[in-house]
This record gives structure tokens, sequence and C-alpha cells, in this order.
């Protein structure tokens, strides 16, 4: 009990650390951070050029790495990600991903899937915020979903155990569950956000989510100043259908995670405007548009940067650049308010270049 | 062997013509006859009189209020339905088993929810989840109708969600192999997929449905919701009137939110079940205004379908009756 409370001590005071020290970072660096950019496949090159674009006109003081993300086979036959890439991620610690393609019997598992077990990404985080001028049918939603990236129903582990009767397994440990409690809080306390709400089926899973409900509430413990609460999955789908505006940040098991945070994203709009970032071990972040690649609509100019944008306007608060994240959010926001530019997928006609120079020009006035 | 086939025939013959007053010698020998020719078919209804009876367990939170409703409306409108309440207290085996028993004995019940308090023992099980596996009431029926009056967001939406309702994520096997890590096996069968299929196509081609959606997560649990999908797609072969298309769940909740009339009769296992049940019900104006039944091949139990407690509205005089008296009428259709 008293070790947990110094771990998460020691780890809430190493992360205020580590902060003031990624700003000195860029200070030393002569003011430009590196950040890894990775296009990605179908309409990624032209989104990530735009937003290459819309921060240049912010003059954030960024420089872009770009790396290809395609599988090879490394030696003993184990699929990996490219060692330039690898290579750049560990040096800059952020990145920046488009959408990537999984070809469906490739031999190789997803690249996302490589991207998470290469770089730990323990916990994915999306905040979903209702657009304004993005009218759905819920307004004044303003929740976060943190999801556990690694175990709980996705661990692949299946079998055949008879032929018909097939067993898959799911997979909850204590390291990974306290690892993402106090992730949650401290996004909490971080963001300046209210309250954590555990969701879980404990009731019919009373060991694995009870165990991840267990350490959800020690964790709860050591930071009294956020509120923790509790509630099954399908309480929280009933009311997050009737009244979003009563969550604030919930942490969950991965599937429950995969499901909720794709609700969320629904309410908001959908994946086309809905930013994600993934968080690892050892301080690695990448940012992601979580959309699909489109690639009907690839070349044509014709794709809506804005999940890329607010993915990156995450990374900049990430990095400690508020500032220019702020400027960058707003010019966006302005934007879609205003209607007169938007692309096709928001409702209008506008292509992406166009888009992209009215946001660039928003921000550009703000100065 | 044949004198009994020549009965079964007979009776075959006499339920047509009756007007009513042979029918319930005609329904009880027919069945008897059939019993002992077929194991297999239904056992015949507890109808004693012309009143049949029916298992009510009032449950936890607000459920023996609803039931209350319940009861006095049966009473004010003369239906001529007795009930055998069973009460089950969270803690002992016994209860649980003494409702079993007497839903065995009447085939048909009513319930409200029994708490499970999850911070008991991984022994003790869910006495929902017992009740459902041990009468093996595989379908979980769940029809989602805007109700006119009923201020939501979407609108004409009618969605049928069919839920199986015994195995899959709720098969409550768990074991910590090692100290801190907890495994928990979710178990997917080809026959109660099969089954589940089945019934979800027999139901829409009953009702004169257009369009059967499997919900899966098979690009992630290939082998397990794979295995589903395959059943159903199986079963669909089978059913050439009716359309069939698969979702990823994650697309499914994507898709309820925001364009919900798209979806016609939806078949899933037990988790995804769950969840998008429960969507659908807030999408359609809240828990107290669907009501669920669950089917098993002998058994029929009618519930509110998102099945909660309501603990903390319980004894107010505040919970909303619509769904119970929905689902009391679920079970009147059912005894016909």
């Amino acid at each position: 009990m008293a070790s947990n409370a110094w771990r998460s001590m020691l780890s809430h005071v190493v992360g205020a650390a580590k902060r003031p020290t990624v700003c000195s970072r860029s200070v030393f660096s002569r003011g430009l951070q590196t950040v890894t950019l990775i296009p990605g496949d179908g309409i990624g090159p032209e989104i990530s050029v735009a937003v290459m674009k819309i921060f240049e006109s912010a003059k954030v003081p960024i420089q872009w790495e770009e790396r290809n993300v395609t599988a090879i086979q490394g030696p003993g036959g184990r699929w990996m990600i490219p060692p330039d890439c690898k290579e750049s991620m560990d040096r800059t610690l952020i990145g920046l991903k488009g959408p990537l393609k999984t070809p469906i019997a490739a031999g190789h598992p997803s690249m996302n899937l490589l991207l998470r077990k290469t770089f730990d990404l323990y916990a994915n985080v999306r905040p979903c915020v209702s657009i304004e001028g993005y009218k759905t049918p819920y307004t004044d939603v303003d929740l976060v979903t943190i999801r556990e990236n690694t175990e709980g129903e996705y661990s692949g582990i299946e079998h055949i155990i008879v032929d018909g009767v097939v067993q898959s397994i799911k997979l909850i440990t204590e390291d990974a569950s306290r690892r993402i409690a106090e992730y949650a809080f401290e996004y909490a306390r971080n963001n300046q956000r209210n309250s954590v709400t555990a969701v879980h089926k404990a009731n019919i899973m009373r060991m694995s989510d009870g165990l991840f409900l267990r350490k959800c509430r020690e964790v709860a413990e050591s930071f009294k100043d956020i509120k923790f609460t509790e509630m099954y999955l399908d309480t929280v789908c009933l009311n997050m259908v009737q009244d979003p505006t009563q969550f604030d940040v919930l942490v969950m098991p991965n599937l429950y995670g995969d499901i909720l945070s794709d609700l969320c994203a629904g309410l908001i709009g959908g994946l086309g405007v809905t930013p994600s970032g993934n968080i690892g071990a050892n301080g690695v972040a990448i940012f992601e548009s979580v959309h699909g690649t489109a690639p009907d609509i690839a070349g044509l100019d014709m794709a809506n940067p804005t999940a890329l944008l607010l993915s990156a306007v995450m990374m900049l608060r990430h990095m400690g650049m508020h500032d220019y994240g702020k400027k960058i959010e707003t010019a966006c926001f302005d934007t879609i308010r205003d209607k007169q530019v938007l692309t096709g997928d928001l409702g209008g006609k506008s292509k992406c270049s166009e888009f992209t120079e009215e946001i660039c020009r928003r921000v550009r006035d703000m100065d | 062997m044949a004198a009994s086939s020549a009965a079964l025939s007979m009776s075959k013959i006499i339920k047509p013509i009756w007007c009513g007053r042979l029918s319930t010698t005609a329904k009880v020998f027919g069945a008897t006859v059939s019993s002992r020719r077929e194991k297999s078919t239904v056992p015949p209804p507890a109808k004693y009189g012309g009143r049949h009876t029916v298992t009510l367990i009032p449950g936890d939170g607000i459920g023996p209020e609803l039931l209350n409703h319940v009861r006095e409306l049966f009473r004010f409108s003369c239906v001529p339905v007795d009930f055998e309440v069973v009460n089950v207290c969270s803690a002992t085996e016994d209860d649980i088993n003494n409702a079993i028993t007497a839903i065995r004995r009447n085939g048909v019940a009513l319930k409200g929810n029994i708490e499970t308090l999850h911070t008991l023992p991984a022994s003790h099980k869910s006495r929902n989840n017992l009740l459902r596996t041990t009468l093996d009431l595989y379908a979980n029926v769940m029809h989602c109708k805007s109700l006119p009056g009923v201020q939501t967001r979407h609108n004409n939406i009618d969605i049928m969600i069919i839920r199986e309702n015994t195995e899959g994520e709720y098969s409550s096997l768990e074991h910590e192999s090692v100290s801190g890590v907890v495994e928990c096996l979710k178990i997917i069968t080809r026959t109660n997929s099969l089954r589940i299929a089945e019934y979800a196509f027999k139901l829409a081609r009953e009702k004169g449905r257009k369009r059967v959606t499997a919900v899966h997560k098979a690009n992630i649990m290939k082998l397990g919701d794979g295995l589903f999908l395959q059943c159903c797609r199986e079963v669909a072969a089978g059913y050439p009137d009716i359309a069939f298309d698969a979702m990823i769940v994650d697309n499914t909740t994507m898709q309820l939110v925001s364009k919900p009339q798209q979806f016609d009769v939806m078949v899933m296992p037990n988790l995804y079940g769950n969840v998008v049940s429960n969507v659908c019900a807030g999408l359609v104006g809240g828990p107290g205004l669907v009501p669920g039944a669950n089917y098993g091949r002998d058994y029929a139990v009618f519930e509110t379908a998102t099945r909660n407690t309501g603990k903390s509205i319980a004894d107010r005089n505040i919970a909303n009756p619509t769904a119970m008296l929905l689902a009391s009428c679920m079970m009147l259709d059912h005894l016909k």
C-alpha cells in the first residue's frame, strides 16, 4: 500500500519534471522540436501535407522527420517495422501517424498492432468534444475515453478445443490495470478534469474485471482530488446515448474501450473528426487519425484533414505547447463553424487544399 | 406405435375444427401422446381450469414494485393468469433452485432483475445468469421501436435484437493462473451459434423482416467470432428471401448513434448483445420503455430488456412500469 502510494507519487513527480524537460529540450536544440511523421497510405500523404502547411503558418517550432512504415521481415522471420523508423521514434519520442492500410492475407499482422507492440503503447486516449458547426443529434459532448491497449480481450489467444468449440482468452493483469489507471488519473489531473469513471462488467466477469476495478480503486486513493466512480458497461452505453454530458473521463479494458471510444466518436460526428493518441512506456507517444485510408478519394484533393489536425493539436498539448495548440484548434473550429469552406464529408464542396488554406489564413490573422 | 400415430393425426385434425370447447382436452391429449412419441416436443402449458400459472420472481430494486403493478393490472383486466411468487434472495443457492424448479413446472416466468454483488467471491455466480444457463434460454429477443409521444433524438427506429444468451463471454470461467494475472474464457460453440442464427432467421421470416445483420469482431477474434460468423452465413444460405450482412461491433455502435434507421434485425453473441441492446434501448427512450424476452426450447422468461435493478430509484414510486407491462403483454402473446 505504502509502496504503491510512493510509486504513484514518484511517477507524478517524474511526470511533472518531464514536462519542463521537454520544453527545455526544445530550447536547447535551437528551439526546434523534432517529430516523426508517418504519412501512411491512401489519403495519408495529402492530409499530412495539410497539417504541415498549417503548422508552418502558425510558426510552430517543430521540424518533421518523415518515415515509412511497411513491415519487413527481420532475422528469424519475425515481422518488424523498418529500423530507421524505430530509430527515429526512439530519438524523438513523439510521432504523428496517418491511416495505414492493412492488406488482407499479406502474411504479416496489422501495422498498427506492430507499432503498438514495438513501442508498448499501452494507453489509447480519445477526447471527444462536440464540434460547433458540425451538427449531430448530440450537443455538448465533452468526454475522454482512455482504453487499455495491450491486453484484455485482444490478447489474440484462441484455441479450438474440440471441433465446433472455440475458446478465446481474455487476459487481465495487475500491472497493466494499475498502469492504465495511473495514466487515467494523471491525465485527468493534468487536463483539469473532475472525475474518472471505471467501466467494467464485474458482475459477470468477477475475477478479471474485479481485478481491474480493484486496481482502479487503489490508484484512486492516491488521487483524492479527482472523483472516482464505477459503472457497468451496459449502464454506460444506456446513459451515453441518452445524456453524454454526464461523463468526463472513462477508463476501461481493451474491448469495452474499443466499442465505447467508437460510440463516442459517433456521437460527435464520426472518425473523420476524432483525434486519438497512443501513449507508451518510456515516454513515447504516437498521435494518429483513426479513420481509414479512403482509397476511393486518395489523390483527388477531397480528403478532410480535421482528424489528423486535431490529433496534432493533442500532440502539441502533450508536448507542452498549449498556446500553439489552442491557436490551431480555434482556427479549425472557426472554419467549420462558418461553413463557408468545408470538405465533402462535412457537407461542403471545397477541396482539401482550400480548407487547409482557410485554416492557415485564420491562423495567420490571429497573430 | 400405429395407435399413437393415429391419435396424433386425429388431434391434428381436431385442432382446426374445434371452436374452443374441445381445445384444452385435445391439446393436452395431443401433447401427451406426442410427448410420449418424441422427447423433443414442448411440454404442455400449466393451464388448469382455463387459468394459466406463471412463475413470478420479484427480484431486487424496482422489480417488486413493478411486478405489483403488473399483478394489479391483470387483476383489474380479469386476465386468467395466476402468479406463483418465488422470492430469490441473493445469498443462498436454494432460492434460485426453487425458482428454477418453479419455472420448469410452469413453463413461463415473469421476473425482475436479481442483484449481483460483485464484492462476493467469484464462486458466487450471477443469479440471473444461472437461471438463463440452467434453463437453456438461448435467445434473448428485444424489439426496439420508437414510441409515438416519446421525445428522442432519433425517430423511426424499429430494430429487433437477437442475442445469444448462454455462452460467449458470460461463461463465468475464470482462473488466476499466476498471481496478478487473470484469464477469462470466452466460449463460442458451433451448436449454439447455429441455433441462435436459425432462431434469428426464423423470427425474421415470421415477422416479415427483410434483413439480418450479424454483429461480430472477427477481425480480432478470428477463431471465436469467425466461427459465429460462419454459422450465420451457413444459416443465411437457407433463407434466400432474407438479406444477410455482417458488421463489426464498433462500427455498429457508431452507425447506431448516427443512423439507427438502417438496421432491421441484428443477431450477435452475448457481450456485444449487451452493449448493442443497451444502446438501442437508450435510443428509443430509455430502460423504462423496452421489454425483453428470453426464449429457450421449453421455457420462456420475460423481463425488462436492459435488466436494471434500479436500486437508486427503488421504493420511490418513480420507476417507469412501461417496460414490465409490455413484457407481460409479450408473455400473454406467448401464452396465446
